[in-house]
């Protein structure tokens, strides 16, 4: 079988995201950013913790588009790469998670109350909770994908039931978050996307260029693990 | 073509928006202001980064092995 070069086999865009990665540790690091109390310098985790969170949502849906091509052809080689990125976007909203964990105990917490009390109000953050449900449904999704012997009605369950995961996605993280009260930023609006207040400028000059860096890693991650699935497959037909 | 226009336009705002923006620089709040006075912000960076360019090379060698792999077909 005659491998056409896509996108896959291409090496400039896997030489921008280092480039870009760099200069967001780089810069952003290093440049001003606006004194805000609580905050103060952890604003800085918006180039890392938002990103995660970012990437997560553009590698998820590549997932459902992929899955919705795998419907509309029956080609196997989109449900490896819907699985694939899935995968990626997994592991992309752990990190999120985690590294929000880390953010919210020095900023959220207060210190004058017990650990207890802080973590009461913590626990029931929506954001939190929302955030957790959508990585439950597509933990849900992995579970439901490798728990089914047959390739072809794995493929076609697991595609129809992403395409649900994706519905619950947005909902479970932007819309229920906001209908309740939030200590999380961006309750109102667009955060960090919104061009006339709520981000500062020379905050944009970073934040954008790591939201490309970070989605073109995951995107990279997820290609090489697309490419090592395909190979064995073939293995597999041989 | 217009693609493109469309991307300039939106360089030329990010540009625009950097000179614009007046903020208030309260001096109570409290910075890294030390570290960065005495020059230690350079460490953090050099050990971030080198986590960085190790995790890349890594998969750089991960791509390069695949790549292999796929051409003994």
């Amino acid at each position: 079988m005659a491998e056409q070069k896509n996108y896959m086999y291409k090496s400039w865009w896997k030489i921008t995201c280092v480039v870009l990665l760099v200069y967001t540790v780089v810069a952003g690091l290093l440049l001003d950013v606006p004194r805000l109390p609580a905050l103060q310098e952890t604003i800085r985790n918006l180039y890392f913790h938002v990103c995660m969170w970012m990437a997560m949502m553009i590698v998820f849906t590549v997932s459902v588009v992929n899955s919705i091509y795998y419907l509309r052809t029956f080609k196997l080689k989109y449900d490896i790469a819907a699985r694939q990125y899935a995968a990626v976007g997994i592991v992309l909203g752990i990190l999120g998670y985690s590294t929000g964990i880390i953010w919210m105990s020095y900023t959220w917490a207060d210190a004058n109350n017990p650990a207890s009390a802080s973590f009461s109000a913590i626990a029931r953050e929506p954001k939190l909770i929302g955030a957790a449900i959508a990585l439950l449904v597509y933990f849900a999704y992995m579970i439901l994908r490798d728990s089914i012997q047959d390739i072809d009605k794995k493929a076609r369950i697991s595609a129809v039931y992403n395409i649900f995961a994706f519905a619950m996605l947005f909902p479970s993280i932007w819309i229920m978050p906001r209908i309740l009260p939030s200590l999380h930023p961006g309750q109102e609006g667009n955060p960090a996307l919104n061009v006339k207040e709520d981000i500062d400028s020379s905050m944009r000059m970073v934040f954008y260029p790591a939201v490309i860096g970070w989605t073109l890693l995951s995107v990279w991650i997820a290609t090489l693990k697309i490419r090592l699935t395909l190979l064995k497959e073939k293995k597999m037909i041989a | 073509m217009r693609k493109i226009k469309f991307f300039l336009l939106a360089i030329l705002i990010c540009g625009v928006n950097l000179f614009a923006a007046a903020q208030t620089d309260p001096a109570d709040v409290k910075m890294a202001d030390t570290m960065r006075s005495n020059g230690k912000i350079y460490v953090v960076i050099a050990v971030i980064l080198t986590i960085l360019i190790g995790l890349v090379l890594y998969i750089v060698r991960l791509d390069k092995k695949i790549s292999r792999l796929e051409k003994e077909k």
